[in-house]
C-alpha cells in the first residue's frame, strides 16, 4: 500500500547535450564507401579527381600554353624578336633563362595546391 | 683535339663509374633491388639521378651543337626538356606512382587488366628506348674521336661495355647512386668551363655575338675531313692544303669559288685568319646577327617545325622509359611530386650553359659549320678558346662531363629496358632473367649503330620524344584522367599515333638528310602523330563503351588517393 505523504513520482527530462562523449561511429565511414564502391564512395572519387584534373590541365594550358605563343608572336611581329633587354636579344633572355625559373615557381605552386586538395579530401573522409 | 688528358678524364669517368656500381653491388642482394632500389631514397637523391640519367648526350653536346648551327630556334629544346617534366608533374607524376608498378607495361597491365594493351605497350617501350640509346651511343663515338681520333665504333663500345657490366653487375640500385653522382658529375663539367670561357671572351675584347657578318676564321685554321663533305661556300676563300677538292688532287695553294664544292675524306685544308667560313649543305648560311634572330632556320615550314619540337617534348618525356622506372622508388606519390619540382630545378640551371657553348662556337670554332660535326662544339670550344694547359684541363673536363652523360642515359635505359625484356618478352623471372635480357638490350642499338646515318643527336632524340609523345603519352593521360578509356580503345591509340611516328623516325634516320619538301614531316612528326593518337584513342573508346575495363572504379582510387587515408583499395601498394 502506498503511503499518501509520499510525492507523486515525477519524470524529470535531462536535456543536456553530451558534448564530451563520442560520438557513436557511422555504420558507414566514407573510406569503406570509397572501398566498396557504393555510390556514396564515387561520388567522393569522382570529386577528387575532377579536382586534380582541372587543376593540372589548368596549369599545362596557362604556362605552357604562354610559353608555346612565342614562336607565334616571334613570326608575326618580327620586331619583338628583335628586341633586346639587359644586353641580350629578347628571344634568348626569354628562352634561355628565365622560363626556367617561371617553370620551377609553376611547379611549386601546382605541388602546393595538389597537396592542398589531397588533404581536403582527407578531412572530408576522416570527418564523416 | 687530340689530348692526353682528354682520354684520362674519360677513363677516370668510366673506372668511377664502375667502382660506384660495383659499391651498390655489396648491398644490391634482392629482385626489387635490382628493379627500383627497395624504393628507399629520397626525394633530393630521386631527383639528382633523374636528373643524372635525364640530362643525355642530346642535353650534354646536342643543344649546344644545333644553336650553334640554326639559333635560338633550337633554344625549344632545352625549353622542351624541361617543360617536359612540368607537364609530367601535373598530369602523371603522383597516379604514376600510386599505381604501383614498376615499368611502363606494369602501369598498362595496373590500368587495363589486359594482356594486349601491355604487350602493345611494351613494344612502344622497347622502341622508344632504342630509338634513345642509339644517340648516345653515337654521341659517344663522336667524343671519344674528337678527344683520341679514335674510329667511331669504339666509343659506342666502350659505352656499351661499361653501361652492361654496371648494370648486370648492381642494377637499379647501384644505378641511383652513380646517376646521382652523375648529375653533379656534368653539372660541374659543363658550369665550370663556362666561367672560363666568358672570362676568355671578355679578355679578348668581348667581341659581338650577334654582329653583322659571317663567321670567319679567327685565326689560321686547319680543317681535317673525315667523311666526303659538300659545302657551300659565300665568298672567294683561299687555302692551302692536301687532299681531293672537287674531284682535283690539291696540293699546295689555291682558291675556293663562291658556290659549291665537294670534298674527299681524309683532306686536310687550311685557311686564312678573317677568311669567311663555308658552310655545309643542312646547315644555312647567315651573318651572325640574322642567326641570333627566331625563326629564320631556313626550313620550309619554320612555325611548323617548332610547334611539332613543342608537342614532342613537352608531352613526350612523360613516355619516356627511363624516366618512368624512376617514380616507382619514389616511397608515395607526395614523394614523387616533391622529386619532379626539384628536378624542375636541377634541369633549369643546367640548361643555363648550352647555349653560352653555342653563341660562342659562332666566334671560336666556325669550321665545325664546314666538316658539319657541330655536335663537337662543346668538346673544342675550350681548348680552342684559352692556351695552354688550362684549356687542355678543361676540354678534358668537358669530355669526362660528356661521356658521364651517354653513361648515365644509357644505364637508366638499359635498366628500364632490361626490365621490360625480362618479363613481357623473354619471360625470364629474377635477377638470371634481368642480366641476360641487359646483354640483349644493348645488342640491337648497338646494330643499329652501323646502320644509320649522320643525324644531328638531339634530332635523333627528338624522334623518340616524338615517338613517346604519341603513343604512351595518350596511354598514360587519358588513363589516369579518363574511365571511359576501353583496352580496344587504348591498343587502337597507341598503335595510330605510335607507329605512323616510328615510321616516320626509321625513314629520317636511314634516309640521311633528304630534302624533299615532306621530309620536316617525317622528321619532326609529333604535330601530326600526337592528336592522331590522342583523338583515336578517346574516340575508339567511346565506341567499344563495353570494353570498359572491370574494376577500373578500384584503379581510379588507388591511382588517385592520397595514400594516408588507409583504404583497402590501395593495399597491394
Amino acid at each position: 500500500m502506498t503511503s499518501p505523504q509520499r510525492p507523486p513520482t515525477q519524470r524529470v527530462v535531462v536535456t543536456s547535450p553530451r558534448t564530451r562523449a563520442p560520438r557513436a561511429p557511422r555504420p558507414y565511414p566514407a573510406s569503406r564507401e570509397i572501398d566498396e564502391q557504393s555510390e556514396l564512395g564515387a561520388v567522393y572519387m569522382r570529386s577528387l579527381i575532377r579536382t586534380q584534373r582541372r587543376l593540372g590541365l589548368l596549369l599545362c594550358a596557362v604556362v605552357c600554353g604562354s610559353v608555346a605563343a612565342l614562336p607565334l608572336v616571334f613570326t608575326f611581329a618580327p620586331q619583338v624578336g628583335a628586341q633586346r633587354l639587359l644586353g641580350l636579344p629578347l628571344p634568348w633572355l626569354l628562352l634561355g633563362i628565365l622560363v626556367f625559373p617561371v617553370f620551377v615557381l609553376a611547379g611549386w605552386f601546382y605541388v602546393r595546391q595538389a597537396e592542398r586538395s589531397e588533404r581536403e579530401f582527407a578531412e572530408l573522409v576522416e570527418r564523416s | 683535339m687530340s689530348s692526353g688528358y682528354g682520354i684520362v678524364a674519360v677513363l677516370v669517368v668510366a673506372v668511377g663509374t664502375m667502382l660506384v656500381g660495383t659499391y651498390g653491388l655489396r648491398i644490391s642482394r634482392t629482385t626489387s633491388d635490382f628493379f627500383v632500389a627497395s624504393r628507399t631514397v629520397s626525394p633530393w637523391w630521386n631527383a639528382s639521378a633523374i636528373g643524372g640519367e635525364y640530362l643525355s648526350a642530346a642535353s650534354f653536346v646536342g643543344i649546344a651543337g644545333l644553336i650553334f648551327a640554326h639559333g635560338p630556334d633550337m633554344l625549344w629544346f632545352p625549353v622542351g626538356y624541361t617543360a617536359g617534366y612540368l607537364v609530367l608533374l601535373a598530369l602523371v607524376a603522383a597516379p604514376l606512382r600510386r599505381s604501383g608498378a614498376y615499368t611502363l607495361p606494369d602501369f598498362a597491365e595496373a590500368r587495363f587488366a589486359s594482356p594486349a594493351v601491355r604487350a602493345v605497350a611494351s613494344v612502344f617501350a622497347l622502341g622508344i628506348g632504342w630509338l634513345y640509346l642509339l644517340p648516345q651511343l653515337q654521341g659517344a663515338g663522336l667524343t671519344l674521336h674528337t678527344v683520341t681520333g679514335a674510329p667511331d665504333w669504339v666509343g659506342a663500345l666502350v659505352v656499351a661495355v661499361v653501361v652492361t657490366t654496371n648494370v648486370i653487375s648492381g642494377g637499379m640500385r647501384s644505378i641511383t647512386f652513380v646517376q646521382a653522382f652523375q648529375y653533379w658529375l656534368k653539372l660541374t663539367a659543363i658550369a665550370v668551363p663556362v666561367v672560363f670561357l666568358i672570362m676568355a671572351w671578355h679578355a679578348h675584347g668581348a667581341r659581338d655575338l650577334t654582329g653583322p657578318q659571317f663567321p670567319e676564321f679567327p685565326k689560321q685554321t686547319t680543317v681535317t675531313f673525315d667523311t666526303d663533305t659538300t659545302f657551300d661556300a659565300s665568298r672567294a676563300t683561299p687555302f692551302t692544303g692536301t687532299g681531293r677538292v672537287d674531284g682535283e688532287r690539291v696540293d699546295g695553294g689555291g682558291q675556293l669559288a663562291v658556290g659549291r664544292h665537294a670534298v674527299a675524306a681524309g683532306t686536310r685544308l687550311t685557311f686564312p685568319e678573317g677568311a669567311a667560313v663555308p658552310h655545309v649543305r643542312s646547315i644555312p648560311s647567315n651573318t651572325n646577327d640574322v642567326w641570333a634572330l627566331p625563326m629564320r632556320g631556313g626550313e620550309r615550314f619554320p612555325l611548323y617545325a617548332v610547334y611539332s619540337l613543342i608537342i614532342a617534348t613537352f608531352l613526350g618525356t612523360m613516355g619516356l622509359p627511363h624516366v618512368i622506372v624512376r617514380f616507382y622508388t619514389n616511397p608515395n606519390g607526395r614523394a614523387a611530386r616533391r622529386t619532379t619540382l626539384i628536378v624542375l630545378g636541377l634541369l633549369g640551371v643546367f640548361y643555363l650553359m648550352p647555349p653560352i657553348y653555342g653563341a660562342l662556337g659562332r666566334l671560336y670554332t666556325p669550321e665545325l659549320l664546314m666538316t658539319g660535326d657541330t655536335d663537337a662544339v662543346v668538346l673544342v670550344l675550350p681548348s680552342r678558346m684559352i692556351d695552354g694547359l688550362g684549356g687542355q684541363l678543361l676540354g678534358a673536363l668537358v669530355a669526362g662531363g660528356a661521356f658521364a652523360a651517354f653513361l648515365s642515359t644509357s644505364s637508366g635505359l638499359m635498366v628500364s629496358l632490361a626490365g621490360v625484356l625480362s618479363r613481357d618478352v623473354l619471360r625470364l623471372r629474377g635477377v638470371r632473367g634481368f642480366r641476360v635480357s641487359t646483354v640483349l638490350a644493348v645488342l640491337v642499338p648497338l646494330g643499329m649503330t652501323w646502320l644509320v646515318g649522320k643525324v644531328p643527336v638531339a634530332d635523333m632524340v627528338g624522334l623518340a620524344f616524338a615517338v613517346a609523345a604519341s603513343s604512351l603519352c595518350p596511354l598514360l593521360v587519358l588513363g589516369i584522367w579518363s574511365t571511359r578509356i576501353t583496352t580496344v580503345g587504348a591498343v587502337a591509340g597507341m598503335v595510330a599515333g605510335g607507329l605512323p611516328a616510328l615510321v616516320a623516325g626509321m625513314v629520317t634516320i636511314s634516309a640521311r638528310g633528304g630534302g624533299a619538301w615532306y621530309h620536316v614531316f617525317l622528321a619532326r612528326p609529333a604535330a601530326w602523330t600526337v592528336p592522331l593518337g590522342f583523338v583515336v584513342m578517346y574516340v575508339v573508346s567511346l565506341l567499344t563503351p563495353r570494353k570498359v575495363p572491370p574494376g577500373v572504379n578500384h584503379v581510379m582510387v588507388r591511382l588517385h588517393a592520397p595514400e594516408n587515408l588507409g583504404l583497402r583499395s590501395q593495399d597491394r601498394l
